[in-house]
């Protein structure tokens, strides 16, 4: 009993060492204090579009001007994805006639504008939310729910 | 470094699932030695995937394989018995055409069984408690025993007032239009029905693919019906009925499976004619959400106000892609729910040490959580973000009736080894899955002891022995203090 008592003693020690040290590394880094996330807004119908209130826990960091842009930005790119017209109409025909083989080729108008979107937020990221220590998560990883708002850790605070 | 469960240290059990690397947080991918893991072997619903997640289907197929056959077999009929025939007395494009129908509606068939119908991806566990503490401030304060009415929201579209659901296995409130599919247990975008013949949901992405095999298949079905009465009565006209029907028997076979289908199929295609020109899915045509007889001004918000446009949007509009990503590749850095054979899914946060590295810094807060992922079944969620601006005094179950804070609570008997090996208890593969769940139910009471982080956990004893071979992090759990 007392040595595998003393076992799980030492054990823990040793973890606590490697874990402690792995901890210091992650708070090198940044601290995720807190996370908001922009609902999608339902008021135009099923079309991809996200809120533009300004969250409450993002006073302190950033301009709302500046926020509510990004976020307009973003709307009107998911609009033109999803836009119908012309040629959205006649991708899709042609999709239809080649038995959506085409699309073996070729990307459909729908991810292009997704990778234009990734840039996009990307670019945003780099320019202006990272230097205020905010990251914006591109929506398509959270499946079109929300647009996450990571808030970190002001450094400049407690360490 | 592992502490299994044949060691009891002191009076306590470690119960504490540590791979051998020093970093005890891995993820199930992790575990695999290096092997990355898709994440689609992760889905957490009841999906079947095949060809390394690149074709996508509902668990039971035994109807589309029926489908399969009698399409199959009966062409084939068709193109060996009655063609020849056809093909020099009447003219050869008859099996041309036949032939192009037949693989035109075998791809849709394909295309419609093997995408993905628009799923919607379950919420993170950050996600899920920000939206039951939305939901929480909104409803007011509840005990523990107490759950809440059913959530909704309503939202004005067009001049009409929907009302969104909250889906408690999802954890997100469905987007207009989307409705969970029981049998694949998938929110499902645009959520039409689920077709056993398909063998998967008709959904956002898929439904043009359905309407156009169900089209092309009744235009098959009509072509061989015809066209085998005309051979037959060809072959009649010469040798008479009787020996026209020994000459060419499988004729026999064809014109019953013909008939029987024409009128479902043909029914089918008319019906979802009439959906399309309308734009609405077969869910609310049944339940009739937009049919005048509900009220007076009730009508379709989503009606594009013209047939021509609905057709066209429903058929040629944009393909929205996946939502789900089934082939990309686990990153160890966000969270995965994680599935079981059995179909329940157990959350895996595999972000624990940023909770973690959020938890350390912040150690003079009083609030603080860590999260815990207990298994999500239907109604209980259990999931709680390292936040601090959350409420600490709430913990973030309001559904999970009889697991009370108080009661069963139990802190670290060691408060100075704020480390320690975490374990994640994974309930549904316990006897008993509908009893008391093993879940990590951290309280700020506990946690502020002594001003360390003490993850406090509810146990389960009984439970105990099977859990240790499912969990991805260990947590210490503590049987006795």
């Amino acid at each position: 009993m007392e040595r595998a008592g003393t076992h799980g003693e030492m054990t823990l020690t040793g973890e606590k060492r490697d874990w402690t040290h792995s901890l210091q590394d992650m708070r090198q880094q940044a601290a995720i204090a807190a996370k908001v996330f922009i609902q999608r807004d339902y008021t135009n119908g099923t079309v991809c579009q996200f809120q533009t209130k300004f969250p409450s826990e993002l006073e302190t960091r950033i301009d709302k001007q500046q926020f509510e842009e990004t976020v307009r930005t973003l709307n009107n790119l998911y609009a033109e994805a999803e836009k119908l017209g012309g040629s959205s109409y006649l991708e899709g025909c042609l999709a239809c006639l080649t038995a959506y083989t085409i699309f073996l080729c070729m990307e459909t108008h729908y991810e292009k504008v997704l990778k234009k979107i990734a840039k996009f937020i990307q670019e945003q990221n780099d320019k202006i939310y990272a230097p205020r220590g905010l990251l914006l998560t591109d929506p398509i990883e959270r499946g079109l729910r929300v647009v996450e708002v990571t808030i970190f850790e002001d450094r400049s605070l407690g360490r | 470094m592992y502490l299994g469960l044949d060691e009891p240290v002191r009076e306590c059990q470690y119960n504490q699932i540590c791979t051998r690397n020093s970093l005890p947080m891995e993820t199930l991918g992790h575990k695999k030695k290096k092997i990355p893991r898709r994440k689609w072997q992760v889905f957490p619903g009841r999906n079947r995937f095949y060809c390394n997640g690149r074709v996508m289907m509902a668990r039971q197929t035994g109807v589309f394989y029926l489908t399969l056959v009698l399409i199959m077999v009966t062409s084939g009929l068709f193109f060996a018995f009655d063609c020849p025939f056809l093909a020099s007395n009447l003219t050869p494009a008859i099996p041309v055409i036949g032939g192009v129908l037949f693989f035109f509606v075998l791809g849709m068939l394909f295309r419609a069984s093997f995408s993905d119908p628009g799923v919607l991806p379950r919420a993170t566990p950050d996600e899920a408690a920000d939206l039951e503490r939305q939901i929480g401030a909104a409803n007011g304060p509840s005990g523990p025993g107490y759950r809440p009415p059913p959530r909704t929201r309503e939202v004005v579209i067009n001049g009409q007032t929907v009302k969104l659901k909250y889906c408690f296995t999802c954890k997100i409130f469905r987007p207009p239009r989307a409705s969970h599919c029981s049998l694949c247990d998938n929110c499902v975008e645009r959520f039409d029905h689920h077709c056993p013949w398909v063998g998967n949901c008709v959904g956002k992405r898929n439904y043009r693919f359905f309407y156009l095999f169900i089209l092309s298949l009744s235009f098959l079905t009509v072509f061989i019906f015809a066209f085998v009465i005309t051979h037959v009565i060809l072959r009649s006209n010469r040798t008479g009925f009787l020996s026209a029907l020994k000459d060419s028997p499988a004729s026999v076979l064809e014109v019953l499976v013909c008939f029987f289908s024409v009128w479902s199929i043909v029914g089918l295609s008319g019906f979802h004619t009439y959906l399309i020109s309308s734009n609405q899915t077969t869910n609310e045509d049944i339940k009739g959400l937009w049919s005048n007889k509900r009220a007076k001004d009730n009508y379709n918000p989503y009606s594009y106000g013209n047939i021509m446009t609905n057709c066209c949007a429903a058929l040629c509009g944009p393909l929205p892609p996946s939502l789900i990503d089934r082939r990309g590749f686990i990153q160890s850095d966000t969270t995965q729910p994680v599935s079981h054979s059995n179909g329940s899914s157990m959350y895996a946060s595999t972000q624990l040490h940023t909770h973690m590295a959020a938890a350390t810094p912040l150690l003079h807060s009083n609030s603080v959580m860590i999260g815990g992922g207990g298994p999500p079944f239907p109604g209980k969620s259990s999931l709680v973000v390292p936040c601090a601006s959350l409420a600490p005094s709430q913990p973030s179950l309001p559904s999970m009736p009889g697991l009370s804070c108080a009661g069963d609570m139990l802190t670290l008997r060691d408060p100075d080894t704020h480390c320690h090996h975490h374990h994640f208890a994974s309930p549904e593969e316990t006897p008993s899955p509908s009893g008391p769940m093993p879940l990590t139910l951290p309280c700020a009471a506990h946690m502020t002891h002594g001003g360390h982080i003490h993850p406090a956990q509810l146990y389960d004893p009984a439970s105990q022995d099977s859990l240790h071979e499912d969990s991805v992090r260990g947590l210490v759990k503590l049987s006795s203090v």
